[in-house]
């Protein structure tokens, strides 16, 4: 067995965790201040194609990042809009969003379709350090963005548990009567998170874009990633620092045809594997959905529900 | 600050010249469709005092305690604060001049602990949070005023009781000089009532003030400077100095005439079994409910479940109704087996029901009182308000219901007066003749005229020989009511006595589940 491949295929991992990293870190401030977002997928994606098209234009793949990051707050802005000031259904809503971004990316995405970008992230350089046997590639053979979203992850653990606006937000994710008769405003907490947490899933679909695919292809790009990110904000039990690891091991799932292919090793049927997050997502959203299973998972209470103020 | 300005306002009942009021009402005026439920009320509270609101349900006391704390603002009349006009438009605004309420249902976060609760909202902490000295300085607030509670503790697994505490902790915390407490007692046994008076007692020592509301007369005695009586809105009475009234005046200063809650018991032998449970168990998301309960209810008896809130009261109930089916034993009903039958074949058995929570699942917020009443008398394709529209009208009035009438909203009805609503559907028969009345604290929340009311029903129906389960946490009530009493701790029957007999030590202790045993 070639110790390299899988060293090298577990740096791969963490590059599509990165992706994942972000967008559950979106969905989870997100659900965190009560608010349910399925539409990650379609964000997701509009943000791709939008880095895209403007790192291809502009030729600078920060500009792509940058343009890509506001989309995906964009789109969480009209979801809020919806479900926090309209009060609508969020799941609906939600829904909703996954068809119009989709749909969004296909119509600005047409005339890329499986055109590759010249530009890429390309992996920080530590000079020698990359180059220690074993651990270099993994730990100093990163890209920029990657490190980042670690560093979004510990901040966002200590930003919910360590600080008073963090504490802000999980009381309005679980109680937001309470909130209320603090003197609070709900809907602004639930906006306002609302919007940061597309910002991070933007952040995540133009990263998927430019410094993971090589090219634009509508159907193959996202592949169901922002249904994963959801499911582990689940797993993770609504923790960031949780959802780090998580991630990996998604990512590690995702990749492993890949290596096994490299390996030569058959007896385990490749497409098998990478099955598996969008089981664990189709049991994720099940037991979302079951009000005994969220509370044991660690569901924030509110979660999914309108806030209207009691009359009485 | 001058007593020529137009600004200064000196309290109602207050000889002038001494030092203003903490807070008083200036003929305050508030409407609400088709009610004036407060109608130019004046009110006051000194430091340290404190001030009982008193009157009928429906009198209009929560509506003068909700513009006092910022809730609502008066349409006409104004709020002072030590004599300065204050505008209190919402309840920060109330708690920047020290003033703060402490709900009935409590506004905490269950999963966040007591001083994550307690710091929730405060503006003036810094960003980032020092859990060490945070939870020095609310264990200190606390302890200053003899509220001992850990603040490391999750309020989730508190009692009602201590939840109470940490409200009460939170407002003093926030600074508050003023506390208005909106039927504080109503969800506590009595030895947490007594705890509570003394913190009462430790907060008016350090000149705190506290307006107190409750339809318990015994307490008020107790606990009150002084008391406001209300009615229709309107102030009716004051009675001053502590210990200068006793309860028999307070009830007729209420509701003009005596009042009488002596013992009831039945007064036939009682009949054949109406109600069997044959060692039923519930287990809910692995948590084991109710454990082998077994006991009978007879024709024409009363059989009272005592114990504190949480110990599988509610659970019981709604098995018996067959909301929940039991994971083992059986029920029936008047000889039929009603185990995993529903609540519609329950009804069909002669089952009446008054459960626990009563907007939730006893009534319709959103519906008329009418509506309300047709939910278990019609079961015609086309709804038929005509013919059940002078029953509505006569139940209206036989129970005193504070109402436009039968298409008041039931949302908009004042506590107590909700909870009347629903007693009159269930007490007043549906389609099928009752033969088991399941009630849960029938009386909770209403005034003392409405509880003799409700008692007399509840005792003619027994008297009628139906067969009557009182599951209530007020324990003076199953004690004068009851023929037979049953403890239910942590799902289990802890204790059995009958009614004549029962020592109110003995009851209580079986509640905090410090003995077990059968008793006679
Ligand atoms: N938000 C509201 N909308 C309409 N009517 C209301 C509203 N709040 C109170 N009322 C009416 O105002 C009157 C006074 O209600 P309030 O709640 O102050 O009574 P209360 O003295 O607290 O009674 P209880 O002892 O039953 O709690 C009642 O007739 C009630 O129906
Ligand atoms: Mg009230």
């Amino acid at each position: 067995m070639n110790s390299n491949i899988w060293l090298l295929s577990f740096a791969d991992s963490v590059a599509i965790a990165t992706t994942l990293i972000l967008a559950a870190l979106g969905a989870l401030f997100t659900e965190r201040a009560g608010v349910l977002n399925l539409g990650i997928e379609g964000m997701l994606l509009t943000s791709a194609i939008t880095s895209f098209l403007v790192a291809d234009s502009t030729g600078s793949v920060w500009a792509g990042m940058l343009l890509g990051i506001v989309l995906g707050a964009v789109l969480a802005g009209i979801h809020a809009l919806l479900t926090v000031v309209l009060r609508a259904n969020q799941i609906v809503s939600g829904l909703a969003l996954v068809i119009f971004g989709t749909g969004l990316a296909n119509f600005l995405g047409k005339p890329a379709e499986g055109k590759t970008i010249k530009t890429t992230i390309e992996p920080l350089s530590f000079g020698p350090l990359s180059d220690i046997p074993g651990i270099g590639p993994v730990v100093f053979g990163q890209d920029p963005v990657t490190y980042a979203a670690l560093l979004i992850a510990v901040v966002a653990s200590w930003f919910l548990f360590r600080t008073r606006a963090g504490l802000e937000v999980r009381a309005t994710g679980d109680d937001p009567a309470t909130v209320d008769s603090q003197g609070l405003s709900v809907a602004t907490i639930r906006i306002r998170y609302t919007l940061l947490g597309g910002a991070l899933v933007g952040f995540g679909g133009a990263f998927h874009m430019l410094a993971q695919s090589a090219a634009w292809h509508l159907e193959a790009t996202t592949n169901g990633v922002g249904w994963i990110a959801l499911s582990l904000v689940v797993f993770a039990g609504w923790r960031p620092i949780r959802l780090i690891f998580g991630a990996i091991l998604f990512g590690f799932t995702l990749q492993l045809p890949f290596t096994l292919q490299a390996e030569q090793i058959t007896f385990i049927p490749s497409a098998l594997m990478p099955m598996l997050p969008y089981l664990a997502t189709l049991i994720a959203l099940i037991a979302l959905s079951r009000p005994s299973s969220r509370n044991i998972l660690g569901a924030p209470k509110a979660l999914g529900i309108p806030f209207v103020r009691d009359e009485r | 600050m001058s007593n020529t300005s137009h600004e200064v306002a000196s309290g109602p009942y207050h000889s002038g010249g001494a030092a203003p009021s903490a807070l008083s009402a200036h003929s305050v005026s508030k409407r609400f469709p088709g009610v004036l439920a407060n109608d130019s009320v004046d009110f006051d509270i000194q430091p340290g005092e404190v001030h009982t609101l008193l009157g009928e349900n429906g009198a209009g006391k929560s509506t003068l305690a909700a513009m006092l704390c910022g809730l609502y603002q008066p349409d006409s009349g104004y709020i002072a604060r030590n004599g300065q006009r204050v505008v209190l438009s919402s309840p920060r605004a109330g708690l920047q001049h020290g003033i703060a309420m402490v709900h009935q249902h409590f506004r905490l976060v269950d999963r966040f602990t007591v001083a994550e609760n307690v710091i929730l909202g405060s503006r003036n902490l810094s960003f980032v949070l020092d859990r060490r000295s945070i939870n020095e300085r609310v264990s200190e607030v606390a302890e200053s005023y003899g509220l001992p509670i850990d603040p490391t503790a999750t309020v989730g697994d508190l009692s009602v009781g201590q939840r109470q505490r940490v409200e009460i902790v939170k407002a003093l915390y926030q600074g508050a000089e003023i506390l208005l407490l909106d039927e504080p007692t109503a969800v506590l046994v009595p030895a947490e009532v007594e705890k509570l008076f003394e913190n009462v007692h430790a907060m008016t020592q350090a000149g705190k003030s506290i307006v107190f509301i409750s339809h318990k007369l015994g307490e008020v005695v107790e606990i009150s400077d002084r008391v406001t009586v209300l009615r229709g809105g309107k102030v009716t009475g004051h009675v001053s100095g502590r210990g200068a009234t006793d309860t028999k005046d307070l009830a007729r200063l209420m509701v003009g005439r005596d009042i009488n809650l002596g013992t009831q018991r039945a007064s036939h032998p009682t009949g054949h079994e109406v109600l069997q449970i044959r060692d039923v168990s519930l287990n809910v998301n692995g948590v084991n409910v109710l454990s082998n309960i077994s006991f009978n209810v007879h024709e024409g008896e009363m059989v009272g479940i005592a114990g504190v809130a949480g110990n599988g009261q509610k659970e019981l109930a709604d098995t018996i109704a067959g909301l929940l089916s039991p994971t083992s034993g059986s029920i029936s009903i008047g000889g039929a087996t009603a185990t995993d039958r529903g609540p519609i074949h329950a009804r069909e058995l002669g089952l009446a029901y008054v459960p626990e929570d009563r907007l939730g699942m006893g009534l319709v917020p959103s519906m008329s009182i009418l509506d309300n009443l047709l939910l278990t008398r019609d079961r015609h394709i086309v709804v038929d308000r005509a013919s059940v529209r002078p029953e509505a009208t006569r139940l209206i009035e036989q129970f005193e219901i504070k109402a436009n009438g039968p298409d008041h909203l039931a949302r908009k009805l004042s506590g107590g007066n909700a909870q009347k609503v629903l007693l009159a559907r269930e007490l007043s028969g549906g389609r099928t003749a009752t033969k088991l009345l399941v009630v849960c604290s029938p009386t909770r929340g209403l005034d003392v005229g409405a509880i003799e009311t409700v008692r007399r029903l509840l005792d003619d129906a027994r008297s009628a020989g139906q067969a009557i389960l009182l599951i209530s946490e007020d324990l003076d009530e199953i004690m004068s009511l009851a023929d037979r009493i049953l403890v239910l701790y942590r799902g289990s029957i802890a204790h059995e006595t009958p009614g004549e007999t029962a020592q109110i030590a003995t009851v209580g202790a079986a509640m905090a589940g410090l003995t077990t045993g059968v008793n006679g």
